[in-house]
């Protein structure tokens, strides 16, 4: 799975793939935007060029090789496996002879929404629904024409069927790869009809991971497996405050180390250059630094809660707000007051971040596990002072992405550049753990105040939720897409579009200032406002001396995929049924990235406070399904994901200093700790929606309902810590 | 100069034998199927069997691996047909699969020492190899699977 070497001016002259075959190329203007003006904070302002190149997505080998070039990272969610899917559905390919080779930059391959080459928010089935489907079909559609041309037959009497046109009447037959150079000199259709879903024959069935065998044997390539000719590696110190800068270095003793040959102060630290990861670690130990470091040298996690509970007392920025919420809380039978927090937490992919880059003068090579690759092209360029398409990155297969790997400042391309061109020499730049785990672009903390209000007959009449936490998108050039009167979208997402059916509500926002690098973190918004909604809502369900899977059920009357996948999941989980004695089960909700997913967690407490999660049921409509099997697998790894941030870790700073430095003291949920976990997918021909994040939101509060259930003390604080 | 009989092979490392051997593989010897995830012993990322034993490379120094037989995640089996490696494919495992091979490699010294292990055996077993895409419930099911596959003679 290699980076393609076709050259985009190859195919746009000819049509032809090197070597000989069919390379499909797509105009698809009706399902591509103009590139979006962009900048990167403080670094750089581009423009990426609003032209409509050809897309090309499949290339037909002579020798039958049917190659997939695909435009999202593979990072764990079987993109390489569910997009080939759609073209060779249409294409009525061989699936035996796929193969997925990883799409070079080019605005081609721009996501058709957000204009940007990308993998994120949960789109890319979604986002590509359409578009490789016609892919697909436009290529069957060529092949059958250069099959009855050959034959001199006409077309409607044609057929493809494994990799082959088929002529019924008189029995011929070719293979894709024999017509392939004839249908390389046709014309592409203009009208691509898409198959009737009843007529699937591949989409929604469980299919096997093209990736799999690969990653058994020790093959598959990440990033930090790539080595080139003459490259070294290098790890980089930096501030150990954010923001700091280096005031005075002594780099003698590090490059006494054997296999070190370069100390070099870039703009993010000090780089140590050597012949390889280990000398590189040891020389780092040895550099002596003095840090200014600069204005957040005072920060701390306690400072902060303090901060954010007292601004929580006071009206934000109104992002909704429906009938009168004040009102309905004064006249309400019964109300209750509520406030949530959540943490800073890291994304601590098992691949620590890592970027190769070969520095030429009028050209630059990249290799790494990107989620942004129009970003970090622009960002390499203008580090570089090169013009973008004399940039190319490689994209590798990612050892995990959750977020990390699309930053908005490309923070760990451009660094990786500015050492290349310190170095003189290709290198790769290898971040540790602790590294990982102590450089920021963390999911925000998130403070909440919660108020609700139930009338006589304990229905909800009233909801209020304030949110404080900082912005991910201001001063990104997401900015103008995701902030709106001042409230970035994604901080209010899943509590602004609450869909329970109560008269009185609103979700105001404050967002302070702080000097710590924040990011999108798998499920993003909806990894907080999911917790603080769902627990709360268990919380005005005994208010009101409701049970909570019933009051969720009265309340979603108006959303009957929700609903559905809430009777679901209680049957599945026999809610209301009795338990083994300390055991609880709690039930929890979540709207997102336009997936409906509910979940039910059943728990017990040990004495020493311990939290045991049994058993996780999960019901999930999101929409026509492609691969089921990777369905089940996302809602799986979210509810791990989710666990572990419920269960486990914080990252907290004191002094401006972050606490935590690896597994140790931010640990994850491991194998003995892993719940069993049932998966059902509620079937559905509507459109596609997103499966990789919507698993994680529901298991916190699921958890926490559970621990209420079990032993009747409340969580209201992430991790969970009930000793 | 450092010699390790490697996957069956003898290959000569020149390197600070203080070196861990997790980097020695993957940087001398180019076997990067080994991976790097904490450097602590923490996470199993590096895991790779030392006379059959599994052990985390990443804090093994490698003048303690010379002389041992090491063998790691390309030595597994010739063509995927390790049990284990069969019953991964069955049950598609994997997600980004960063943490596969040392997953596959504590798996094998399970399986060897245990053919049938219980649920119980199999969390004590993998307890040491985070999966950050929570594989678990998966790895779980293959390891049974393996073990069956074991016992119907798929074994190398």
């Amino acid at each position: 799975m290699s980076a393609t070497t076709i050259k985009r001016r190859d195919f746009l002259k000819t049509g032809a793939a090197v070597g000989g075959g069919l390379l499909i190329s797509l105009y698809l203007p009706e399902l591509a935007k103009a590139g979006v003006t962009a900048s990167s904070p403080g670094k750089s302002k581009f423009v990426e060029p609003a032209t409509f190149a050809p897309n090309a997505f499949i290339r037909i080998g002579t020798d039958d090789t049917i190659t997939v070039i695909v435009n999202k990272s593979e990072m764990g969610q079987g993109v390489y496996t569910s997009l080939p899917m759609l073209i060779a559905e249409e294409l009525e390919a061989d699936w035996n002879k796929i193969k997925v080779e990883s799409a070079p930059v080019d605005q081609a391959y721009a996501h058709p929404v957000f204009g940007i080459q990308m993998t994120g928010g949960s789109t890319s089935t979604a986002s590509e629904w359409e578009r490789f489907r016609k892919a697909g079909a436009t290529a069957r559609i060529m092949l059958i024409a250069a099959a009855a041309q050959n034959w001199k037959v006409g077309p409607q009497s044609l057929r493809a069927e494994k990799g082959n046109v088929i002529h019924a009447p008189s029995g011929r037959q070719a293979s894709f790869g024999s017509l392939a150079n004839l249908a390389a000199t046709l014309t592409p259709p203009k009208d691509v009809p898409l198959k009737d879903p009843k007529d699937f024959k591949l989409i929604g069935k469980p299919t096997r991971r093209l990736d799999t065998p690969a990653k058994l044997n020790g093959s598959a390539q990440f990033g930090l497996d790539v080595q080139i000719p003459g490259m070294m590696t290098a790890v980089v110190l930096r501030p150990p405050v954010f923001g700091g800068k280096v005031l005075s270095l002594n780099a003698e003793k590090a490059k006494a180390i054997a296999g070190v040959k370069d100390v070099l102060q870039v703009p993010a630290g000090v780089a140590v250059i050597a012949t390889g990861f280990w000398p590189a670690k040891l020389g780092r130990e040895q550099l002596e630094i003095k840090w200014d470091d600069g204005p957040n040298a005072g920060l701390s996690t306690t400072g902060m809660r303090q901060q954010y509970a007292t601004l929580a007392k006071t009206q934000g920025l109104v992002a909704r707000k429906v009938g009168d919420p004040a009102g309905a809380l004064a006249g309400a039978a019964k109300t209750i007051t509520a406030e949530y927090e959540v943490p800073y937490l890291a994304h601590a992919m098992m691949e620590p971040l890592n970027c190769v880059v070969d520095l030429r003068a009028d050209h630059c090579e990249i290799w790494t596990g990107t989620q942004f690759q129009t970003v970090d092209r622009m960002a390499a360029a203008t580090t570089a002072g090169l013009k973008p398409e004399q940039v190319q990155i490689h994209t590798t297969l990612l050892g995990g992405g959750f977020g990390r790997r699309a930053n908005p400042a490309s923070d760990f391309v451009i660094e990786a550049v500015q050492v290349a061109k310190a170095a003189k020499v290709p290198v790769k730049v290898v971040w540790t753990r602790e590294d990982d785990i102590r450089g920021g672009w963390y999911r925000p903390m998130w403070y909440d105040r919660m108020r609700g209000g139930v009338d006589a007959n304990g229905n909800p009449v009233a909801w209020t939720h304030t949110i404080v936490g900082q912005s991910i998108m201001q001063g990104t050039m997401f900015e103008r897409f995701g902030i709106k009167n001042g409230i970035d979208d994604s901080s209010v997402e899943g509590a602004a579009d609450l869909l329970y059916g109560i008269p009185n509500l609103q979700v105001d926002l404050h967002t302070p200032k702080i000097g710590v690098p924040v990011q999108w973190w798998r499920s993003v918004g909806h990894s907080h406002n999911g917790f603080a909604v769902e627990a709360f809502f268990d919380e005005l369900a005994h208010a009101g001396g409701k049970d909570p899977y019933q009051l969720r059920h009265t309340l979603l009357a108006s959303q009957p995929r929700m609903r559905a996948v809430l009777d679901l999941v209680a049957q599945k989980s026999s809610w209301g049924k009795p338990l083994p004695a300390g055991r609880g089960r709690g039930i929890a909700t979540h709207f997102s990235f336009d997936s409906y997913v509910a979940q039910v967690a059943e728990v017990s407490v040990e004495k020493n406070g311990d939290v045991r999660v049994h058993r996780v049921f999960c019901a999930v409509d999101c929409g026509q399904v492609v691969n089921p099997d990777t369905v089940k697998a996302q809602m799986e790894g979210g509810i791990i994901f989710g666990l572990t941030a419920a269960l486990k870790d914080e990252i907290t700073l004191e002094q401006g200093r972050v606490n935590q430095r690896n597994f140790h003291d931010y640990p994850m949920l491991r194998i003995n700790e892993a719940p069993e976990i049932e998966v059902y997918i509620v079937p559905s021909t509507e459109k596609p929606t997103g499966v990789g994040e919507p698993g994680v939101p529901p298991v916190a509060p699921a958890v926490a309902n559970a621990i209420f259930a079990a032993t009747g003390k409340r969580v209201r604080r992430l991790p969970i810590r009930l000793s | 100069m450092i010699t390790l009989k490697v996957n069956g092979k003898q290959l000569n490392a020149d390197v600070d034998p203080a070196t861990p051997l997790l980097w020695v593989l993957r940087e001398t010897l180019g076997l990067t199927g080994t991976k790097y995830g904490c450097g602590m012993a923490l996470c199993g990322a590096c895991t790779v069997h030392l006379d059959g034993e599994a052990i985390r490379s990443c804090v093994k120094r490698v003048s303690d691996a010379a002389g041992k037989e090491i063998t790691t995640i390309e030595g597994l089996s010739p063509d995927l047909g390790h049990p284990l490696q069969k019953a991964w494919m069955e049950i598609d495992v994997p997600q980004c699969g960063y943490c596969q091979s040392g997953q596959l490699m504590s798996a094998a010294a399970l399986l060897a020492e245990n053919s049938n292990p219980s649920d119980t055996d199999i969390d004590e077993g993998m307890a040491g190899n985070i999966c950050r895409c929570g594989t678990y419930p998966r790895i779980r099911r293959a390891i049974h699977r393996a073990a069956e596959i074991k016992a119907q003679g798929g074994a190398k």
